[in-house]
């Protein structure tokens, strides 16, 4: 799939280096999944942490640790799930969080037709599915911490650009240009965000409508 | 500031081959092959024994790739604040993962120690965060999974000469780089870390960037 907009050197280089929240790794994971050009540059920066791992200094290994090694591969459980290609809405990453059947998301309606569902992820940041009817502003994004929103379905418009399906955007701290979604489908995000929730947080995610 | 600029960003000299040029031009002649095979020929071509072990499941080719990567795997999961103990059986896992995994390995696509460092990477974060890390690397890219011998080659020279340009930049970047990699900066210290020594390595993941769209295509 063809995608435009992608992801920053700081965060691809955070994802290589594995140091970030669940919640993002999940959205990434997603935005890879569904764009081949950010799959072969983060291949590239995996490439770098392989040159890291090569060029570490060496820890001496037990005497035993070769034979321990191929006992275990013998008689321990192999882990190789075969992967399966996911074709519908949601990326293949998000299926051990939401399950099998998309039917079974628990969408929580928070008015003038916008629905969330909250995924669970570890608790430095947080995840979840946002749907936003047609023609609708985005969620005013909050003005703290980091968040990251990946189009799955439909598309939205901000300012002068437009997030199609894959597409990943990081919101800057504060932004004022508007935002609205496609006038037919409307659009199902994944977003996460590292700024903790306070009381009453769901009324400043919806804009003023 | 909107995320599109990915690869606009990176600069022409990627194309036009000048960032190659800078970083060939210290001690190898700028021959493809010659760097590939010249490179590193005191060390064994690891990914061919990992092939080894996928085909035939062979403990002597296995018996390599332990003797070489499990110290440094222990050794980048120490740098990494692992206890030494939980360390050498972390790396006792990765190899047995590279095991079961091996057919996944595509050496078109991963050198060996690119391969075997993300497997290492999401052991130590299914460690921290004890539950999986979301990843959509086990998946096949593609139509034909199958490396031609000469994406492999190819590959194989992009990763030495990305290796030759981490090695080459200011010890402070590399520092940064190798920090990052050990688990020593937050994505939020990431994030506002604005001399990323990328630039001079760009034209260098420009090129194996290349390289991994045609392999995929």
């Amino acid at each position: 799939m063809n995608t435009t907009h992608h992801l920053n050197e700081q965060m691809l280089l955070a994802h290589s280096a594995g140091v970030l929240p669940e919640a993002f790794d999940l959205v990434i994971a997603c935005h890879l999944y569904l764009s081949e050009q950010s799959r072969a540059l983060q291949c590239c920066y995996d490439a770098l942490g392989g040159v890291v791992l090569n060029d570490c200094e060496a820890a001496r290994m037990s005497s035993s640790a070769l034979s321990a090694t191929l006992h275990q591969i013998k008689t321990g459980p192999c882990d190789c799930h075969t992967p399966k290609i996911c074709t519908g809405t949601f990326p293949e990453p998000l299926q051990p969080y939401i399950g099998d059947n998309p039917d079974n998301i628990r969408w929580r309606r928070m008015g003038k037709g916008y629905r969330q569902a909250k995924i669970t992820t570890s608790p430095e940041a947080s995840a979840r599915l946002i749907y936003v009817p047609p023609s609708r502003p985005m969620p005013a994004f909050e003005q703290k911490g980091t968040q990251l929103i990946l189009v799955l379905k439909g598309s939205y418009r901000h300012g002068e650009s437009r997030f199609r399906r894959g597409d990943i955007e990081i919101t800057p701290p504060y932004h004022s240009e508007p935002t609205m979604s496609c006038a037919k489908k409307g659009c199902i995000c994944l977003c996460a965000t590292d700024h903790p929730p306070k009381t009453g947080w769901l009324k400043r995610l919806l804009p003023s409508l | 500031m909107r995320q599109e600029t990915t690869f606009a960003s990176f600069p022409d000299a990627a194309t036009t081959g000048l960032g190659y040029t800078r970083v060939m031009s210290t001690r190898h002649p700028p021959d493809d092959t010659e760097v590939a095979q010249g490179d590193r020929t005191d060390e064994p071509d690891w990914s061919a024994l990992i092939l080894r072990v996928r085909d035939h499941q062979d403990e002597a080719a296995f018996a390599k790739l332990f003797n070489h990567f499990a110290p440094r795997i222990k050794g980048f999961l120490i740098k990494s604040g692992t206890d030494a103990v939980v360390a050498e059986e972390c790396a006792q896992d990765v190899m047995a993962t590279l095991w079961h995994k091996a057919r996944l390995f595509d050496p078109a696509r991963a050198s060996a120690a690119t391969w075997i460092f993300t497997i290492a990477r999401n052991r130590r974060i299914d460690m921290y965060r004890q539950q999986s890390r979301p990843e959509p690397t086990d998946l096949p890219w593609g139509p034909e999974p199958q490396a031609e011998a000469a994406d492999t080659l190819a590959l194989a020279q992009e990763t030495a000469k990305l290796s030759k340009a981490l090695e080459s930049l200011p010890e402070k970047q590399k520092n940064i780089i190798k920090r990052a990699f050990y688990g020593e900066l937050s994505h939020a210290e990431l994030a506002q870390e604005t001399g990323l020594p990328l630039g001079t390595i760009k034209s260098r993941i420009r090129l194996a960037l290349d390289r991994l769209r045609k392999a995929m295509s």
